[in-house]
């Protein structure tokens, strides 16, 4: 395989290459040199605390932001003009155009673009079949969310960008979200997602980036991180537990108000624990999760 | 590029047409300030007799030395071109024109008080001929309603567009714009265009409405008058455009737009002619946009004057409107750069 063939197949898998991407704000860094690939045909998650820099990292990959240094690359070319034909974004904060109903919204944008999904599909993929002839002021936050993802894909994008698009809604709106966004994802489309919900990133990501300080401090799927930094379970215990834990010179993280002790052999553990009578009521043994791995990494809780 | 332009040019009429409070206000001001100036302006008012005098370019009224000049109440007002003085007769801006010279008067037959001045005129100058005009009276109401449509333009435009982009570029819309493949250009025209429409629309509702109850006088051409509605508003929609794309919050468009429609309101002659005004506050109106609309529309209305006759005032107009476009373009920021 000849050096031309392989930059061919390495444009073919990754729809998204990022080189020592920098974006500074007066004295502030916001994103700090970092590079990676987003793969064709994944769901591809940026992790991390406010103030990471996740939402300045997609942002300049949405072309709305223009990086201080770096480049980005889309299917092998610079960012140009034509990359909004291709590419749909559902942002953390935006509005739509008051006094306009959602089914004039729809058609509104799609007389932005040269081709565009139907209309009546679009409706039936994000579920807005009831909503149509409502004002956009008056959908509640599940509704706004699952008309602002009707815009992102109406242009039948190859990569959706999806900026924290659950935040603020009801576990109910949230699952149902997760649905819609799992049904891009069958449709073979790459979808480039920010969340601080390790929850949704587990459901929804093949592969995650987790983010602090505006630097890459871990990168994989979901599984390899967890197996790569963990070996065994987490053992949680009421919050009150902590100060007798000091005494006995045990370490634990605190997270969600709960002590949380991780350990390779639980019997032990929980012998150990009864031993320095230590209560054990409330007791919860669990797997690890990715927000278990973002409080082992960067020592904070994961927070909106 | 045109299906985008369409796009945000409906999506904005709508948003005009059923944000009734707003609409509303839009008709309902201009309607009260004509009304209301017609009735407090409505009466005569004039203590005197106004009487044009033609001379000839180098002579004195005192030459003439007559007595019909010497009566008290009279004042006089001196003309050296016939075609002009006789239109102020057709008007009822002077009750009577005398000239002395070739022993004739002009006088307005629907004009009451120019029959009192013939007859003071026949008193003294018996051998004198008669010439008649009419028209109607050129009533305050009539000079002041181009004043305050333009002014009702003026807010429309300025605040109409200038509060809107901003309040776009606060809430996201237009971020979520540039994320479409929509340019700025195409955002810009779709405004211009959709203002302009409603601006026309509304100054014609409200010209024929009013038109109706008040009976204005217009001694021009309406298309004329609409031709220069047109290229004003086209100019203040720019200017608009230029001051919202640097304003980042409303309290600063706000600030802005005041700055420079409040001159306008005294300067451009909205309410009072500049005729007598300071020649430095004369200058200084002469760079406002609305002092150009409102000179063009009055030389159509009052003195009958063609397109050919103002298209000083709409040179000036399209040049400021290239240079606020073009400015405005440049400078125009959709709101995503945080600094």
């Amino acid at each position: 395989m000849t050096k031309t063939d392989e930059l061919d197949m390495t444009v073919i898998n990754n729809i998204l290459e990022i080189t020592n991407l920098t974006k500074k704000f007066s004295d502030n860094v916001a994103v700090d040199d970092i590079s990676f690939v987003v793969p064709k045909g994944k769901c591809f998650g940026l992790l991390g605390p406010n103030g990471a820099g996740k939402t300045t990292t997609i942002e300049m990959l949405e072309g709305i932001l223009s990086p201080t240094s770096g480049s980005i690359t889309y299917k092998g070319r610079k960012i140009d003009h034509d990359y909004h034909q291709e590419v749909g974004i559902q942002f953390q904060h935006t509005s739509i155009q008051d006094f306009l109903s959602v089914h004039e919204t729809l058609k509104m944008f799609t007389q932005f673009y040269n081709e565009t999904t139907p209309v009546d599909e679009l409706i039936k993929t994000c579920s807005l079949e009831n909503i149509l002839d409502r004002d956009t002021r008056k959908l509640s936050g599940g509704q706004r969310q699952r008309l602002l993802l009707a815009l992102a894909i109406l242009n039948n994008p190859k990569l959706v960008f999806l900026d924290e698009p659950t935040t603020g809604l009801d576990p109910q709106a949230r699952r149902n979200f997760w649905q819609l966004v799992n049904r891009i994802k069958k449709q073979n489309k790459t979808v480039l997602l920010t969340t601080h919900y390790m929850d949704e990133a587990e459901s929804l990501c093949d592969e995650i980036i987790i983010m602090d300080h505006g630097k890459i401090i871990e990168q994989g799927t979901p599984q390899e991180l967890l197996d790569q930094n963990f070996d065994g379970v987490v053992i949680s215990l009421p919050s009150e537990t902590s100060i007798r834990l000091k005494e006995a010179n045990i370490e634990y993280l605190e997270n969600n108000n709960r002590i949380e002790i991780t350990t390779q052999n639980t019997e032990e553990t929980v012998k150990m624990l009864l031993e320095k009578t230590i209560p054990i009521t409330n007791m919860q043994i669990r797997s690890p999760n990715l927000e278990d791995l973002f409080i082992k990494l960067t020592g904070n809780q994961l927070r909106a | 590029m045109l299906n985008r332009i369409i796009a945000i040019l409906v999506a904005r009429n709508k948003e005009f047409v059923r944000d009734r409070g707003t609409l509303a206000w839009n008709f309902i001001l201009p309607i009260f300030l004509l009304v209301g100036f017609s009735f407090m302006f409505g009466g005569d008012g004039k203590a005197l007799y106004k009487i044009g005098v033609l001379t000839g370019e180098k002579i004195d009224i005192k030459e003439f030395q007559s007595d019909f000049l010497n009566l008290k109440h009279i004042e006089q007002v001196k003309y050296t071109d016939l075609k002009s003085a006789i239109l102020k007769v057709d008007q009822h801006k002077i009750d009577l024109l005398v000239d002395f010279a070739n022993k004739q008067y002009w006088i307005n037959e629907t004009s009451s008080k120019g029959y009192i001045a013939e007859n003071l005129l026949l008193a003294k100058h018996k051998d004198f001929e008669v010439q008649k005009t009419s028209g109607k009276a050129v009533r305050y109401v009539d000079w002041v309603m181009p004043g305050i449509l333009g002014m009702n333009m003026m807010f429309s435009c300025l605040f109409g567009v200038g509060y809107v982009i901003v309040r776009y570029r606060k809430n996201g819309v237009l971020k979520r714009f540039q994320a479409t493949p929509l340019t700025a250009f195409e955002f810009l025209s779709a405004q211009v265009l959709s203002r302009l429409s409603i601006v026309l629309i509304v100054t014609v509702i409200l010209f024929v409405g009013s038109n109706l109850i008040l009976d204005f006088y217009v001694l021009g051409s309406s298309f004329d008058l609409f031709i220069v509605a047109l290229v004003g508003a086209t100019s203040l929609i720019s200017l608009s455009l230029l001051i919202a794309s640097i304003s980042h919050s409303e309290e600063l468009v706000g600030g802005l737009l005041n700055m420079v429609s409040w001159p306008m309101m005294f300067l451009s002659g909205v309410w009072f002619s500049l005729e007598g005004a300071h020649p430095y506050v004369q200058q200084a109106a002469s760079v406002l946009p609305l002092t150009h609309i409102l000179q063009a529309a009055r030389a159509i209305t009052t003195d009958g004057v063609a397109l050919a006759g103002v298209q000083s005032h709409l040179y000036i107009l399209i040049a400021m409107t290239i240079v606020f476009l073009s400015l405005g373009s440049w400078l125009f920021d959709w709101g995503s750069e945080r600094t």
